[in-house]
């Protein structure tokens, strides 16, 4: 063991400092399986000390960290920097306090999205931010990624939830942003802190705002037979004053894969299928049923049905849930991209994929939260084919530059991380860049916080895309993506 | 100075070592320039750049009267749901912001900061630079935007910002009730906090103890939630009532939204409920409210400042002064709008290093 590594084990007992390649092998990559990369090791900390200690380390010895939850980042976030340290913290995962009656909870890094609902659900209290991967994201690694999930229109994202974080500093000085309360004096250095992308140090603590579960769900099914007309059917929604929880889209390729696997008993025939949910106060809901109703019927919808009871709730969601993973499984290989479009533009941006998906020669899925404009497009390939990836990556870059084209965003929830890197420059002009690159130096002027990420020229991590499936939890049924 | 463009903005930072931006004024504390000190006027860059209701997206130059705003979003149905005070006072889109002011409705929805998509502004080193988007969902980049959010226009010039609307409740009603102590107000107000039922203010005054409570939505729900509330509060005396619609109720709103409440400091204090009982012990009869269920007072202080400063800190609180004077016969000029517990830390200052290093938009060298 080199000298610098002897210090860390002055800290960790060696089950919590792996240095074997065997070891280190399930952190080479994250949920993009394209990119890989060695770390010198990878540290286990079970407290906040040992977290500020290990980044003293890093800092002492100049080397490179990256701070891990589950490893379900979609955009190379928690890749290792090759020859750097990772922090994983799922072992800092303590509830350390609940307070219904300030309806707040206070959390590790490492504690799991979707028990903090569960830990919150006895006094009829939830967290709202609900990315797909909830049972298994981490809420370090939604805060660094300021997760959203299908309820972002109404409720924000993770950032909007969030009130106050103990955070590491690059150079192991530890701060604490924001608080318990929701207002705050002086400009909002949590709100720079939450999706920063693990490039401004480590979370330890977290202080989350629990809400009051929604006392009535109405969910409404409806079939259109196209694209269009389930879009016209948002903007109409919108249009008529309605503010739902979530409006999602699946397109035909996405039903017939999620019937496919999960047998929801979508309509089959289907060329797009269109979920609407409101909840709320139960008077209130059932006033704004009866609108939705109107709305609906009047969309050019050939079927529309209405969730009768929880069970059914959970029937209409079970399909949209599985869509990825199922449209994923009709293909060896798939890319997913995410960028975000005005929800006017959707219509076009929907031809436009079309029109690319015929140029590529490639099947592109879409499942998409059409309330708030953010796309999902699934691209089909088989990496075992000589150039479909690269037609596949260049399909994807085509539909980032379509959206920012349009007024809109590379990303939506997934981030930047590795693999939208070299697509900033198309929404942020270089003056911006730089002003990132200064704050960024400001707190970390060795670049040793996730090093190579976000920023275009980063260069630290290696090797291009050589495939990209289903991450291993996908393939075991545990997980499924939006 | 008063800018007209994006260029004459950045002209007149290059040009001024020592400078302080300038929405309408109505946050006097906040606004009048120190020795030294040039005021940035933006009230000439002004007006809405984009707006699209289908989008819920707004976007404006930072020197945009609220309420030219609220009357363009009205006009669709549509309205700003962090509800920003000091609309009819002539506060404006940039001087908002900058002092991260929301209103009692940001119970419903959020804050300020949970409604700005997106940001345009100069830096101290006399560059433009932009974050964040002009979609309602968008991940790529550091926060910008919500960075500014009181960042009091020493981070920057704001020019441009786009925010995130929603469609106006169809509806509304405002519930008073009075209770006989503050404790079994603050408990209903926790209750209610914690209940299913959804409100777009949930406000504590405390002399006598009472809770404001607004619901909006569809109207024909409106009676039967008004029903539930009661039922919710145990049927409460009609003598301890009152019940707000229409016209009367829109101008409760707009009246409460001004803050004027005579002589004395205007003070912001950003709180949690579990606080309120214990600081009320300590503060002197007086005119405040707590708005969005015990997070936010907003408090009217007559006396010297650097007693309120004790008071906060001796609570672990802070404040901010957002204008007016201590009583006349009270003789002091404020050193510092910030009063209470000393929040700066090293992250503050690494960042306003990084985005000012001239130290332009600050008082000290
Ligand atoms: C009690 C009272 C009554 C008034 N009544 C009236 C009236 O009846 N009619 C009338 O016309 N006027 C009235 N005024 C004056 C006037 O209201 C306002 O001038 C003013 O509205 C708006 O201030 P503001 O909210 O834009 O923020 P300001 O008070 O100008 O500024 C608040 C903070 O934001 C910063 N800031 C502002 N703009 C920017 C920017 N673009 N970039 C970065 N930082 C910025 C400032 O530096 C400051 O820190 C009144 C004022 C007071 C105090
Ligand atoms: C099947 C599937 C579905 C998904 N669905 C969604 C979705 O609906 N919405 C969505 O937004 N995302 C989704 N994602 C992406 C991913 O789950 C989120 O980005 C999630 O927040 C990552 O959490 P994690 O614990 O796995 O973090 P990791 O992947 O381990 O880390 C993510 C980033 O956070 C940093 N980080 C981790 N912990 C900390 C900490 N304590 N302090 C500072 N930085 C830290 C890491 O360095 C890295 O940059 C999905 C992913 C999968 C695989």
């Amino acid at each position: 063991m080199n000298p610098a590594l002897s210090e860390l084990g002055r800290i960790y007992p060696p089950e919590r400092l792996l240095v074997q390649p065997g070891q280190l092998a399930p952190y080479e990559s994250d949920a993009l399986t394209a990119f890989r990369a060695r770390p010198l090791a990878v540290v286990l900390p079970e407290t906040a000390e040992e977290v500020v200690q290990t980044v003293a380390w890093c800092a002492r010895h100049k080397v490179p960290f990256v701070a891990r939850g589950s490893g379900t980042s979609l955009s190379g976030g928690s890749l290792p920097v090759e020859g750097g340290l990772v922090i994983g913290l799922n072992r800092m995962n303590r509830l350390l306090r609940l307070d219904p009656k300030e309806r707040v909870a206070v959390v590790q890094p490492g504690f799991i999205n979707l028990h903090v609902s569960n830990a919150a659900a006895p006094y009829g209290l939830y967290y709202a931010p609900d990315p797909s991967s909830q049972p298994v994201s981490t809420i370090g690694g939604n805060l660094a990624f300021n997760s959203g999930g299908a309820h972002c229109l109404k409720y924000g994202m993770t950032s909007n939830h969030v009130l106050g974080a103990k955070v590491v500093l690059p150079d192991a000085e530890v701060v604490e942003l924001g608080s318990q309360s929701l207002e705050a004096v002086g400009p909002d250095w949590l709100g720079l802190f939450v999706g920063s992308e693990g490039l401004m140090g480590i979370a330890v603590e977290v202080t989350l705002r629990l809400l009051p579960k929604p006392e009535k769900y109405h969910t409404v099914l409806a079939a259109y037979d196209s694209l269009e007309k389930a879009g016209n059917a948002v903007a109409a929604v919108v249009a008529s004053g309605l503010l739902p929880g979530a409006m999602e889209i699946m397109d035909h390729l996405a039903i017939e894969a999620a019937e496919a696997a999960v047998k929801a008993g979508y309509p089959m025939d289907a060329r797009a299928l269109l979920i609407v949910e409101l909840e709320g106060e139960a008077p209130e809901v059932e006033a704004e049923a009866r609108h939705l109703g109107e709305v609906i019927a009047a969309s050019g919808a050939y079927e529309v049905r209405v969730a009768r009871d929880a069970d059914e709730r959970a029937k209409i969601w079970k399909g949209r849930k599985a869509a990825f993973s199922a449209v994923g499984r009709l293909s060896p290989d798939y890319l997913v991209q995410d960028g975000v479009v005005p929800r006017s533009k959707l219509g076009q941006a929907l031809l436009e994929i079309e029109r690319l998906s015929q140029q590529y020669g490639l099947r592109v899925a879409n499942v998409f939260h059409a309330g708030d404009g953010n796309l999902h497009p699934l691209i089909l390939y088989d990496g075992k084919v000589g150039g479909q990836l690269e037609q596949a990556e260049a399909l994807a870059g085509e539909i980032l530059k379509l959206c920012v084209g349009l007024g809109g965003s590379i990303t939506g929830e997934h981030g930047v991380g590795m693999e939208k890197k070299a697509y900033m420059p198309a929404m942020f002009s270089e003056d911006d860049l730089a002003l990132m690159q200064r704050l960024r130096r400001a707190l970390d002027p060795d670049e040793l916080a996730n090093r190579g990420k976000m920023f275009p020229q980063g260069t630290a991590a290696t090797g291009a895309p050589r495939h990209s499936g289903p991450h291993p939890l996908e393939q075991a049924g545990l997980l499924s993506r939006e | 100075m008063r800018p007209t463009s994006l260029t004459e903005v950045l002209e007149a930072v290059r040009a001024t070592p020592k400078l302080l931006p300038r929405g309408g004024g109505t946050k006097a504390a906040l606004s009048t320039p120190r020795e030294g000190q040039a005021v940035l006027d933006m009230t000439g860059l002004s007006g809405v750049l984009e707006y699209d209701p289908a989008e819920y997206v707004l976007v404006a130059l930072a020197g945009t009267p609220l309420a030219e705003v609220e009357a363009l979003l009205a006009r669709h149905g549509q309205y700003l749901p962090f509800d920003p005070p000091f609309v009819e006072q002539g506060a404006t889109l940039g001087g908002t912001v900058a002092a991260g002011l929301s209103g009692p409705m940001r119970q419903r929805y959020g804050g300020v900061r949970d409604f700005i998509l997106g940001v345009q502004f100069v830096d101290g080193e006399g560059n433009a630079v932009r974050g964040g988007g002009k979609v309602v969902k968008n991940a790529a980049g550091f926060d910008l935007p919500k960075l500014m959010v009181g960042s009091r226009g020493q981070l920057g010039v704001l020019v441009e910002l786009a925010f995130k609307v929603f469609p106006s409740p169809r509806a509304t009603a405002t519930f008073k009730v009075t209770f006989e102590r503050l404790e079994p107000a603050l408990e209903a107000m926790h209750e209610l906090a914690s209940s299913p039922l959804e409100f777009y203010a949930l406000d504590l005054e405390t002399n006598p103890a009472t809770l404001t409570l607004r619901l909006g939505g569809q109207p024909e729900a409106l009676p039967s939630r008004l029903e539930r509330l009661r039922a919710f509060l145990g049927h409460p005396p009609d003598t301890h009532t009152l019940l707000m619609e229409g016209e009367k109720e829109q101008g409760y709103w707009r009246f409460v939204g001004r803050l004027e409440w005579g002589h004395g400091y205007l003070v912001k204090v950003p709180l949690q409920p579990g606080k309120i009982a214990a600081l009320e012990r300590d503060l002197p009869p007086g005119i405040r409210r707590y708005v969005a269920a015990g997070n936010l007072l907003y408090l009217n202080w007559l006396d010297a400042a650097e007693k309120l400063d004790s008071l906060l800190k001796a609570h672990g609180l802070c404040g901010i002064v957002l204008r007016g004077d201590a009583y006349p016969a009270v003789k002091e000029t404020l050193k510092s709008p910030l009063l209470g517990i000393d929040l700066e830390h090293s992250f503050a200052r690494r960042v306003r290093a990084a985005l000012d290093p001239t130290r332009r938009f600050s008082l000290d060298p």
